[in-house]
This record gives C-alpha cells, structure tokens and sequence, in this order.
C-alpha cells in the first residue's frame, strides 16, 4: 500500500536524477559548479512560473497567461522601474492586483478559468508589446547581481531552488490556510458549507500565483539583463508540465510544491540536455515533448499498480 | 439558558415551481434526538440545508438557544452557533488527511502545532464513537473505502473546539456503515444526547429511527405531518404516517414464482479472494443476494465479474452503482440521456442515435418506473436522490443486459421508491433476468432466492430462501472474527 505511494512521491525526483545522469554522461564538463550554473539558471524563473501555475492548479483552475504576464514583467521592470521607481513599482503591484480581480472574476461569475487566462494572456502581451515594441530595457543592477551571485559550494540555482520548494511546501502542505485551499480544489462544495469564502481562497491563491508570477519575471531579467515581451511565451506550457511532472493533478486539489521545482529544474535540464546531443533546435521542442510522455507514461503505470494492490 | 435548542416557525422554501417546504415549523429540545422521516422529495434534506445555512429559506423565522440570530444566517453562523451537519453526500475533502479535514471544520484549528492538535482531537472521537475502527488521521481520505470515510465524517461533526456543540445533524448517517459500526454509533448518540447535545437523525432505516430517537417528525410534501414521542410509533404506524403501505410488500412476496431448479446457469465466479472453496454460480431468473459486513470483497466480486475476470457470464450484463454520484450518473446530462446511454448502440440508425427512439425509450421507463419530473429533457440534478437512483435503474433495465449486478443500490432511497423497485425487479427476474444484488440491508435479502455472505473477500457462506435468517448471516459474517 504504501510502497507505490511513496514510488509515486519519488518519481519527479527520480525522472531528475535520472536526466542528470544523462546529462554527466553525455558531457562530463558540466558535472561542476560552473557547468551546473550555467545549465540551472533559467531552472530559476522556469521553478517560480511553475509554482505560480500550481497555485491556480491548487483551485481547479489553469493559467493560461502566465508566460506573457512573465514577460510584460519583466518589460516593465526593464522600463518603467528604472525610470522611476515609485511608478514602476507601483505598476508591478497593480500587476498582482489584477491576478487577484481575475481571481475574483472568474469565482464570482463562475467562468471557465482557461478562457478568461487564454485571453489576458493577449491582453498582458498587448500591453507588454506597447511598452517595448522591440526588445531592449535594462535590468536593475540590483536584479542582475543578485541573479549571477557566486554562492560558495553549491551554485545559487540549487540554492534558490530548494529555498522556493522548501518555502512553498511549508506554507501550502503544513500551515492551516494551506488546508483550507487544497481543500478548496479537493471539494469546493464542502469548503463552502464550512463556512469558508471560497472567494476569499481564489482571491488570496490568484494573488499569490501573481506575486511568484512577479518574481519569475524580476529573476528572469536579473538573467537576460534585457527585457522582451515574448521572452517567457513558452513558460505558460513549462509551467503547466512542471507541476504535472512534480505529481500534481489538473483537479481535485493534489498537488506537490517540491515536486513542481524538481519538475521545472527537470524541464530545464532537459532543454540543456537535448543540446549537449545536439539535436537540431527544429527537434528540440518535439524531443522535450517526447521525454514529458515518458515521464507521465511512468506515472500512469506506478498509479495503475497502486490502484491494483 | 433555554430548553431549545432551534426552533423554526413557518419557514417555506420553493426552487422555481417546485414547493420544497410548505410551511415547517419545527422544535429541537436541548439533549433530544429528534427522528426525522419521510419520502424522497418530502423536503427533510431542503430543511437540513436551511438550518446548515446552506440555504436560505423565502419566508420564516428561525431563532437558536431562544435567540433570533443578528446577522443574516449563513453556513460561517451556522457554523459558530454550533450547529453542525452530516450530509447525505459525503461532505469530505478527498485529497486531504482526515486530521485536515477536521480543520476544515474548525477555524480554531491554527496557528502552531494545529496539526497535532487536529489528530488528537479527531481520533480522540473516532475512538470514543467508533471503537475499534481502525483509521489513522493521516490517511488521505480519498484512499478509505467509504464507510470509513462515513465515519470519519460523523467523528468530525461531533468534534468541539472553541464553539460549542448545540445540534448535529445527521443525514443517513448509517448508509454506508456495516450493523456493527452502526450500532455503535446509536449507543454514542444516547451518549451524546445526555450531555445536552440536539440531534437530528434522518434515516430510513425506521428500526435505527424507533430505537434511537426520543421524539418522531414525519415529513410529507414539505410540512411536518406528525410529531409524536417515539414511544407512540411503531414500524407501521411510521409507514401509515409517510403514506406508504406495508402491505404491498406482502402481496408482492407471494406474486413470484419461484425458479425452476434445472434453469441454465448464467454466472460462475469465483472471488478473487478465495482459494478453492466454493463458487458464486447464478442461474437464469434468479435474484443472487450478496451479503456481509460493508467492504468485505461484495463489490469487488461484482466488478470482477462485470469485467468477466475469473468468472463465465452468458448473456450482456449492465451495472447499477450505489455511490451514484460519482459512479452513477452523468451530471450534465437530462434525465433522458442518463436512461438511454446503456442502450445507445441499439438506438443507433445509420452511425446516428435516432432522436425519436430515444425519446420513446426514455419515455417509456419514465412511466414504468415512475420517474417524477415534468419532462425527461430536465437534468439529473434536478431529481431527489431516489429519483436519480430510479433513473439508473430504468437505464440498466431498459438495456439488453440479462445479467444485473446491484452494488448496495438502495443507499439513501426512500422506502417508498424501494418498495417499487423490489416490485420491478421481482418481475423483471420472473421474466427471465438475472440479478446479483449486494446489499447492506438485511431485509433486502429476503427478496433473494438464495445470499453469499463475504468475509475478508472471499464467500464463507451460501443460504438458501428458506433458510434465510438475520441470524445466520450476521454469523457468516462475523465467524472466526478477529483472525
């Protein structure tokens, strides 16, 4: 009973070893701190995108506008923060306060959450597009040291991803309000009858989806140290896989913050990995998809031998 | 302190047309048990759900302890003037630990250390009202089997932390619960009554109703139609005062002929649990009962043998599920194509469901078993749960299937539907049908031609009709217990 479980629990972990392995293997250079560095640092921005999405997932819900509201971030941080900070700020919190109305929208009129993201994911690309019709900007110098610090012994991505992970798992898995929203994906219905606002939930799981939307965007431009509004298009689909490959489900609330950072480290690995073979970058997206069914082909097997014991 | 504990005055409540209460005024004693009765669609769950503030009623008046409540009652007030409920559908978070669950349930539960705070606190109860039961709070609640579930939910209910218990609900509280369990929790509510808790217990199960309620409220299209001390009802007075009759049951027992000896065999099973012991074998014609304490391999067999896993099956089966809402019906569907999605390759004209036949088959069980709605098109939601339940019977029986498998289908109908459904499936078992019925109510099996009674997943019993007795099943099921 228990053994499948726990075989379930330590399957993004393994799917990770398991590409790294790959990864030394292929190329031996990058089994050092440099290499590491070099390979993970975009694991950063990929691993907050990712816990973000898992917030909405959390509820039920999926973000669909998640990349582009990375990159109109990043755009503005870019621009406008370095313009005038105050200004610049503040459009970022206005930012999170949109998560949140968005939240509220789609609970108070009961929409479906992928359509109502799949069109902001426009309407942040607009606004991100009117801001900086082509790429440029520069980051903060503040965001750019802070993204290449040199940490002793183990590189900062590793570092910064266990922080996300650990802090993440604690707030949702272990604290009282953590209970209170996966119960809200679990049975919204129970929730309610609780006495619980679900609207408060969605609100607060929105919010907080933007404030790590928010830091994916900052971390992301302390890396490319110039902002495009395109350039984290794709993190709507790495974040969705992410949390898919960290064991988290579409509904019922099942979900597993650790397992959401391993998986977007995974995804980032994987990109690298794909290119040490030197595979054509025409193959690349086609090869990343190809190792996402293997590893869900996995799940789909260990969960069948769980339900058949 | 006042010796009420609610009390409602002319409270009515329609959804569009339908007059779900007509008027209720209802009195719940500190320290009573209140026993609540009545059909499907007479309106007790709508009444749960105004005094859970699930729902607000048009017009009426409740007060709690004596006292109108300040604010506009909802379920966080509810909540805080400890009124607590136990829905008919289980009202648990799937994906969360029981431990969490109860947190759920009592915002007091925070801060540092509420986890420890939370298993103590519920398996504190699970012990005290379910000895022996087994469930650990850091189970997820999704992985129990359902009458664990059921009475981790009940534990929850009667959990204090910071306000204080006035009333608990509980909505077919024994449903999915083995006579053991049961039993044990009606001692717990006598506990639990003397220490100045109300409680109302809705069931129909009117057994569990006479013997653990003090006073009796019989519903009937949306009003209290009686309201006596239980002492005053008995079994047929009850049934009188629903406005069913015992009768008919009766006359029905002797209508059946029963089957011929020499009919051909239509099901050979073997429980995947057993070793080479002794085989479940069907014949045409003949009502199989599946008996024995809940979650002891019935369900399991039954689903092996619609999979024709390890068991020879002659002839199309179809499958009734007991836990309806999630195995059972579509939700988004009319009641129509609920009835006709079994049937749908027999409907089909040139690769396209013909509209006409399908409407005409929808109709045609509508009438037979007496779905009550004014148009088959209507959702499924919209019908009581009885109705619903009705509705997957019409779909199996309105198939080709003549192999029936029943798993637990009763759970939560009113006596009424069921009497009415004993009747159909006699007659359809007269006409040729076969049928393997797992139930957990031990009159069921007296419309059984013959009753395989579990344990530990494999059949450790097989009785014929006229040996049939409470006695001997509740001793094939409990037989060697504790090994």
């Amino acid at each position: 009973m228990t053994n499948p479980r726990l075989l379930r629990a330590a399957l993004p972990f393994l799917t990770l070893a398991i590409v790294l392995a790959a990864t030394f293997y292929v190329q031996p250079r990058t089994m050092s701190y440099f290499g590491l560095n070099l390979m993970l640092q975009y694991a950063v921005p990929i691993a907050l995108a990712t816990t973000a999405q898992m917030f909405i997932i959390t509820v039920n819900d999926l973000d669909l506008s998640i990349g582009p509201f990375v990159g109109l971030i990043g755009v503005i941080a870019a621009t406008a923060l370095n313009a005038s900070p105050v200004l610049g700020a503040a459009a970022l919190v206005a930012c999170v306060l949109a998560y949140g109305l968005v939240g509220a929208l789609v609970h108070a009129r009961n929409l479906p959450s992928i359509v109502v993201t799949l069109g902001l994911s426009f309407v942040w690309l607009g606004i991100a597009v009117m801001i900086l019709p082509s790429p440029g900007g520069k980051a903060p110098a503040a965001l750019k040291a802070l993204m290449t610090v040199q940490t002793p012994y183990v590189p900062f991505p590793i570092l910064a991803a266990v922080a996300i992970g650990v802090i993440v798992h604690l707030a949702l898995m272990t604290t009282s309000f953590g209970v209170i929203a996966r119960g809200a994906g679990g049975n919204p219905k129970a929730l309610a009858r609780a006495g619980w606002s679900m609207l408060r939930t969605k609100v607060v799981m929105y919010m907080l989806a933007g404030v790590f939307g928010l830091l994916s965007g900052l971390a992301l431009l302390g890396l490319t140290t110039s902002a495009d509004a395109h350039v984290a298009d794709r993190y709507t689909l790495y974040s969705i896989a992410g949390v898919i490959l960290g064991g988290g489900e579409f509904m019922g609330g099942r979900v597993n913050p650790m397992g959401a950072v391993v998986g977007a480290l995974t995804l980032a690995l994987a990109g690298a990995f794909l290119i040490f073979l030197r595979i054509s970058p025409d193959w690349q997206i086609g090869a990343q998809g190809a190792i996402l069914i293997v590893v869900l082909a996995m799940r789909a097997l260990v969960t069948y031998g769980e339900k058949r014991s | 302190m006042s010796a009420e504990a609610i009390r409602l005055d002319g409270v009515e409540k329609s959804f569009g047309a339908v007059r779900a209460l007509a008027g209720v005024d209802l009195v719940v004693g500190v320290g009573e048990c209140l026993g609540l009765v009545g059909h499907n669609g007479a309106g007790k769950s709508t009444l749960m759900h105004v005094l859970a503030g699930a729902l607000a009623p048009d017009t009426g008046r409740l007060t709690v302890g004596g006292i109108e409540p300040k604010t506009a009652w909802s379920s966080a007030s509810s909540q805080a003037a400890g009124i607590r409920c136990v829905f008919q559908e289980l009202s648990l978070c799937p994906n969360l630990s029981v431990a969490e669950n109860a947190r759920i349930v009592h915002g007091a539960l925070s801060g540092f250390g509420w986890k420890a705070r939370a298993r103590t606190l519920i398996r504190t109860k699970l012990d005290e009202i379910f000895p022996g039961h087994g469930i650990n709070p850091d189970d997820e609640v999704g992985d129990l089997p359902i009458g664990k579930r059921q009475m981790a939910e009940i534990a929850r209910a009667f959990t204090v932390t910071s306000a204080p218990l006035r009333l608990v609900i509980l909505d077919e509280p024994t449903s999915s619960l083995d006579a053991v369990t049961a039993e044990q929790l009606l001692a717990y509510i006598a506990k639990e009554t003397a220490r100045g808790t109300a409680i109302i217990l809705i069931s129909h199960l009117l057994g569990e109703i006479l013997s653990a309620s003090d006073r009796i409220v019989v519903m009937k299209d949306g009003k209290a139609v009686a309201a006596r001390p239980a002492k005053t009802f008995d079994r047929a007075s009850l049934m009188a005062a629903m406005g069913s009759d015992l009768n008919d049951v009766a006359v029905s027992e002797q209508l059946r002929p029963a089957p011929k000896p020499d009919a051909p065999v239509v099901v050979r099973a073997r429980p995947s649990g057993q070793g080479a012991g002794s085989e479940l074998i069907v014949h045409k014609g003949e009502i199989t009962g599946l008996a024995g304490l809940a979650g002891h391999g019935q369900t399991k067999t039954l689903l092996q043998i619609f999979a024709r896993q390890g068991a020879e099956v002659d002839g199309p089966m179809a499958f009734i599920a007991g836990d309806r809402q999630s195995d059972g019906i579509f939700d988004l569907w009319s009641i129509a194509q609920n009835v006709t999605v079994r049937s749908l390759r027999s409907l089909t004209r040139r690769g396209f469901v013909d509209p006409t036949a399908e409407a005409q088959l929808a109709r045609t069980w509508r009438d037979r078993i007496a779905i009550r709605t004014p148009s088959m098109d209507n959702n499924i939601l919209t019908l009581s749960g009885g109705n619903q339940q009705k509705t997957l019977f019409a779909r199996a029986l309105g198939s080709d299937a003549t192999v029936i498998l029943m798993d637990d289908p009763m759970r939560g109908v009113d006596v009424g539907t069921k009497l009415e459904v004993y009747a159909m499936i006699r007659a359809e078992a007269a006409a040729g049908r076969s049928f393997l019925w797992y139930t957990t109510e031990v009159d069921e099996l007296t419309h059984c031609d013959r009753v395989y009674v579990f344990r530990n997943g494999r059949i450790t019993e097989a009785i014929d009709a006229a040996d049939l007795s409470e006695q001997r099943v509740l001793q094939a099921s409990f037989a060697e217990s504790g090994t």
